[in-house]
């Protein structure tokens, strides 16, 4: 607790480094990942996140020093070829783009790694912490790779600012674009080297292994919360910078663990919980929407019973009780009982010593129901030819979901006919 | 049969196209006069989604060359607007119908310039025309597959084009649409603006069009269509697959031979 204190005071400076470049490299890695995630090429990032390792590790080697300009530098040069590498690939070969990307992935990686391994047994001394870029330290962040990091973010972010309209249209309608005469190698070759900036910015705090999934998470978990491109970004910002200041903060009260894993699982919890409670996406609001849905027809289907029952013995206001609902209809008795007290309780029954009883208004709707389901079974029977006896179970599920615009037209079609295929009377108000 | 036009506003020139070394069209040699309302038909793998593309400069020649307004594309892009294949792109991108509209507007934009007032209303003006005012703020994958076409319609009117190029506008679309996209872009065509249009319907062909192309991997026919709609023409164009051009267009395939040898 004290710990949590003391670092979101931000009174220590290293702190505040640390926190301002995990929240600038989740960020432009999160808004320009968004334009790759709905580009299709979230493989793509993976690649070159991957690809820099070696670049870094010559850039130490030829500098001598982790300088973060030699060190973007060289990750810049590797991180480039290898999508010129995997571009080739595709082109000149049979090989599908997966598997050149997963070739160029696994040939730079290697690379990297040997590099970096011949670099730890040389008994350089400067050498300890090159072996962060695999996994980062985001602790290890000092006042200049926060210039230089945060320089390249700020470059990100304004070109995307710039090119917003431009990059959604590359995304959505490459084809299209080049019709109308944009400049679209151009802008690919933007969208490439803002892919490639993005995962050099986060290598010291993330980590070359894990950069990929700071790119695509963020996008992947903002798309279930929104149909608007510019809310998907702010949101994709927003889940990045989150990730990132748990990451430092996690960096500060654990130095011995690696920053990047903790970011990374910080930002995929964010977007497991999106899969599950996002409005309208989301999978336990898709169920709670269903579950609605159920109880609006219970209770439609108690009052329908309520009119049959009027219906028979033309007493559309008398007292009901449970046993007479069940005679009309199978319900579930704990369900019944449920779906009674919600009606009172919405004022289309009232219940009193004797039993139930409609109200006006619960009449009206228990009215339109059955009218509903008896238009739609002439519907059925009139314009696709369905026999009459084949029409009852189609209706018991239409009749709940007709909207009043449908009413109207389903009405006027038919001529407001007075009954049903079975020669029942179609109530009208 | 290829009756040229008098005083075109599109030509095309020995046009072969090819997908790797494959000649999916062979020696295409057509013009277009201004203000027409052209059909483009044939049976299907015809080539004429690759016609369209290979003038919009979005597949690359093999040989020939074409010319709009008697310049290059490249001189008049502005006048030009493009409606791909319903198919072509992921209706699941998160974008409004008047975002899509508003790309009509990118071209006259530029680059890094935001809407204004003007385009915004262009926008309005083309949804208007097309029904689709009321699904504005729509998110395009909630609208059934004749409403996207209109989507793709109203983004070309936002062009404010002299010339069309529509890929099967109206795949998908209901009898009612058809016939009010139809009496569009005649209207479009009269007032001086050429449109053409990938159709399948050979029974409307005669009464939407007024210059008909019959494809079939080679060009069949190109004229008015009182001319062109023969029996005997649509036969050849429709009477089974050219198996000697789809054989030779396999063993250039195979041998990897250039399909034309480069004049430089
Ligand atoms: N990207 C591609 N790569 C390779 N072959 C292609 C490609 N696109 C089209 N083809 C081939 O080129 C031929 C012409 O295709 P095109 O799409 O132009 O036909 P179409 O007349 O528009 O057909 P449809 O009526 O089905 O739309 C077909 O044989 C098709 O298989
Ligand atoms: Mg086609």
């Amino acid at each position: 607790m004290e710990d949590f204190l003391y670092f979101f005071s931000f009174q220590d400076p290293n702190i505040r480094y640390v926190v301002v470049g995990s929240v600038l490299l989740a960020i432009s890695a999160a808004i320009v990942g968004c334009f790759t995630f709905l580009k299709k090429r979230a493989l793509i990032g993976d690649a070159v996140a991957h690809s820099v390792l070696p670049g870094v590790c010559l850039a130490f080697v030829v500098s001598g020093t982790k300088n973060p300009i030699y060190l973007i530098i060289g990750a810049f040069i590797t991180g480039w070829l290898s999508l010129r590498f995997i571009d080739m690939i595709v082109r000149y070969s049979k090989l599908k783009e997966d598997t050149a990307i997963g070739l160029t992935l696994s040939v730079f990686f290697g690379l990297g790694i040997l590099i970096l391994t011949a670099i730890q047994h040389s008994g350089n001394a400067n050498q300890s912490g090159l072996d962060q870029f695999l996994f980062g330290k985001a602790a290890s962040l000092v006042g200049q790779d926060l210039i230089v990091f945060g320089s390249v973010s700020i470059i990100l972010l304004l070109v995307v600012g710039l090119l917003f309209k431009e990059l959604t249209l590359l995304a959505f309608d490459e084809q299209f674009g080049k019709a109308i005469g944009m400049p679209v190698k151009g802008l690919e070759l933007v969208l490439t080297t803002l892919t490639v900036l993005a995962v050099v910015t986060g290598i010291q705090a993330v980590g070359v292994v894990l950069m990929a999934a700071m790119l695509i998470t963020p996008a992947a978990a903002a798309r279930f919360w929104t149909d608007k491109l510019t809310t998907m970004v702010f949101l994709a910002a927003l889940f990045g910078a989150i990730s990132g200041v748990s990451g430092a903060y996690i960096s500060f009260v654990a130095p011995a663990m690696p920053t990047g894993p903790w970011i990374v699982l910080v930002i995929s919890f964010i977007a497991m919980s999106s899969f599950f409670i996002a409005p309208r996406k989301g999978i336990l609001y898709k169920q709670f929407q269903q579950r609605k849905y159920q109880k609006q027809i219970l209770e439609e289907n108690i009052l329908k019973a309520f009119f049959h029952l009027g219906e028979a013995d033309e007493q559309y206001y008398g007292h009901r009780k449970i046993s007479d609902l069940i005679s009309q209809r199978r319900f579930v008795m704990g369900r019944l009982k449920g779906g009674l007290q919600k009606l009172v309780r919405s004022g289309f029954l009232k219940q009193d010593r004797e039993g139930w009883v409609l109200t006006e208004e619960g009449k009206n709707k228990g009215q339109r129901i059955v009218k509903l389901h008896r238009l739609w079974e002439l519907y059925l029977t009139e314009y696709l030819r369905i026999a009459p006896d084949h029409v009852h179970d189609e209706a018991e599920t239409i009749e709940h979901i007709i909207t009043p615009e449908i009413e109207a037209r389903l009405e006027k079609k038919l001529n407001y006919p007075s009954v049903d295929p079975h020669n029942e009377t179609i109530p009208y108000r | 049969m290829n009756i040229h036009a008098e005083d075109p506003i599109i030509e095309v020139h020995d046009l072969t196209v090819s997908y790797s070394q494959k000649p999916v069209l062979w020696g295409i040699d057509l013009s277009l006069p201004k203000g027409s309302l052209v059909g483009i038909v044939g049976p299907n793998g015809a080539g004429k989604s690759t016609l369209i593309k290979a003038i919009m400069d979005l597949v690359p020649l093999s040989s020939g060359y074409v010319k709009l307004f008697d310049t290059q594309l490249d001189n008049v892009r502005e006048k030009i607007s493009y409606v791909p294949q319903r198919e072509s792109v992921d209706w699941d991108f998160p974008a409004s119908v008047y975002d899509v509209v508003m790309m009509g507007r990118y071209g006259k934009l530029g680059l890094f310039k935001r809407p204004r007032q003007a385009d915004r209303e262009v926008v309005q003006e083309s949804m208007r025309l097309v029904g689709m005012e009321a699904f504005k703020n729509r998110q395009i994958s909630q609208l059934s597959g004749g409403q996207q076409q209109r989507v793709f319609l109203a983004r070309a009117l936002a062009q404010q084009a002299e010339v069309y190029f529509m890929d099967e506008p109206f795949a998908g679309v209901d009898a009612a649409t058809e016939k009010a996209i139809v009496e569009l872009l005649r209207r479009m065509s009269k007032e001086g603006k050429t449109v053409v249009v990938v159709h399948h319907d050979l029974q409307s062909v005669a009464k939407y069009f007024d210059w008909l192309i019959l494809l079939n991997m080679r060009l069949v026919a190109s004229g008015p269509t009182v001319d062109v709609f023969k029996e005997e023409l649509l036969q050849e164009a429709y009477g089974g697959k050219l198996t000697i051009l789809s054989e030779v267009g396999d063993l250039l395939t195979k041998g990897r031979f250039p399909s034309r040898e480069k004049t430089v």
